[in-house]
């Protein structure tokens, strides 16, 4: 009798997984770690903005430089494309807070979509920064440009393959208001890449060389 | 693989965290986009020097401004932290307060060192 009066309730996987235990805070530990995390990848990306800043202009004489290679017009279309993404992100999250699957799906599509869009743009920008003979060790301006904007493309890159298995848990019937939180935090994750993408594109390409 | 039928076309706000406040409506996420596609097509000008012929500090600032202006208007509607908890904004502020400081440090001493 005893026994059976101290066993634990048989308990879903999966609400445990969906519904975690109240905190001390009444808030997600999970969104609270992500706010922390994004907190630290500012200093990640602070550092290599002013690397950049310090090296842009220590360029030998005849070296390429910011003015020989940008091609603004084609790099705002970029910029515009990836702050697009983040409209349809939070109409992702929007959908699923409110049950909507299928315009769910929808959104978080687009915005991997715009996502890859994003970075196919910049796999064109440096392999055309590459056939102008800008390599990656070809000065010192070449070398911050490419690690920045690099570091900055890999970011996007696993944002599209969060999204993605997002849509995959999705068509699995997995994802539905009761995992918003999970499409929540990946938000928060896309929105700071795109944030990220605001100040690159300002300092580096816009700000007078 | 089901899909839920539903009533609610995204108008009304969406519900809050713990001391927070409603997230807003989709009405209002477009609006934001609106906002910013305007700030970003403003900013693209200022390339085209022939057209306004601003000097590089003017440019400089007014950048800087826009710049600030659309990182405010991303992370305080589509991030939320206009309407969720202020333990967030906290968090994130920490980090990005720190960053600037110590890079601000960083470009004067090399600056003026190097």
């Amino acid at each position: 009798m005893a026994d059976t009066a101290l066993a634990p309730p048989a308990t879903d996987v999966h609400a445990e997984e969906d519904h975690a235990a109240p905190t001390s805070t009444g808030l997600s530990n999970d969104k609270l770690g992500m706010w922390v995390f994004l907190g630290s990848e500012c200093l990640l990306f602070g550092g290599l903005i002013s690397t950049y800043l310090l090296y842009k202009n220590r360029l030998p004489e005849g070296e390429i430089g910011p003015d020989d290679v940008f091609d603004i017009p084609f790099t705002s279309v970029s910029s515009f494309v990836l702050l697009m993404s983040s409209l349809t992100m939070v109409l992702a999250l929007s959908a699923v807070q409110r049950n909507d699957i299928r315009r769910s799906r929808i959104w978080l599509l687009t915005t991997a979509m715009l996502g890859a869009t994003f970075i196919s743009g910049q796999v064109y920008e440096f392999t055309a920064f590459y056939r102008e003979d800008l390599g990656y060790t070809t000065n010192l301006f070449s070398s911050a440009f490419y690690t920045l904007t690099g570091f900055h493309g890999v970011h996007v890159s696993l944002g599209i393959v969060m999204l993605m298995s997002l849509f995959v848990r999705s068509m699995k019937g997995n994802l539905d208001s009761s995992h918003s939180e999970r499409v929540e935090i990946v938000g928060l994750y896309w929105h700071f890449v795109d944030i990220v993408w605001i100040l690159i594109f300002t300092i580096v390409y816009l700000f007078p060389q | 693989m089901s899909t839920t039928p539903v009533t609610d076309t995204g108008d009304a706000p969406h519900e809050a965290e713990p001391g927070g406040h409603a997230h807003p409506s989709d009405l209002s996420y477009i609006k934001v986009a609106i906002f910013l596609a305007i700030v970003t097509a403003a900013e693209v000008f200022t390339y085209f020097r022939s057209v306004h012929g601003w000097g590089d500090n003017a440019l400089i600032v007014m950048l800087t401004l826009a710049m600030i202006i659309k990182f405010y208007a991303v992370a305080g509607w589509f991030m939320h932290l206009r309407f969720d908890n202020s333990l967030f904004t906290r968090m994130f502020v920490a980090g990005l307060v720190l960053a600037i400081g110590v890079y601000l440090v960083m470009l004067t001493a090399f600056e003026l060192f190097a």
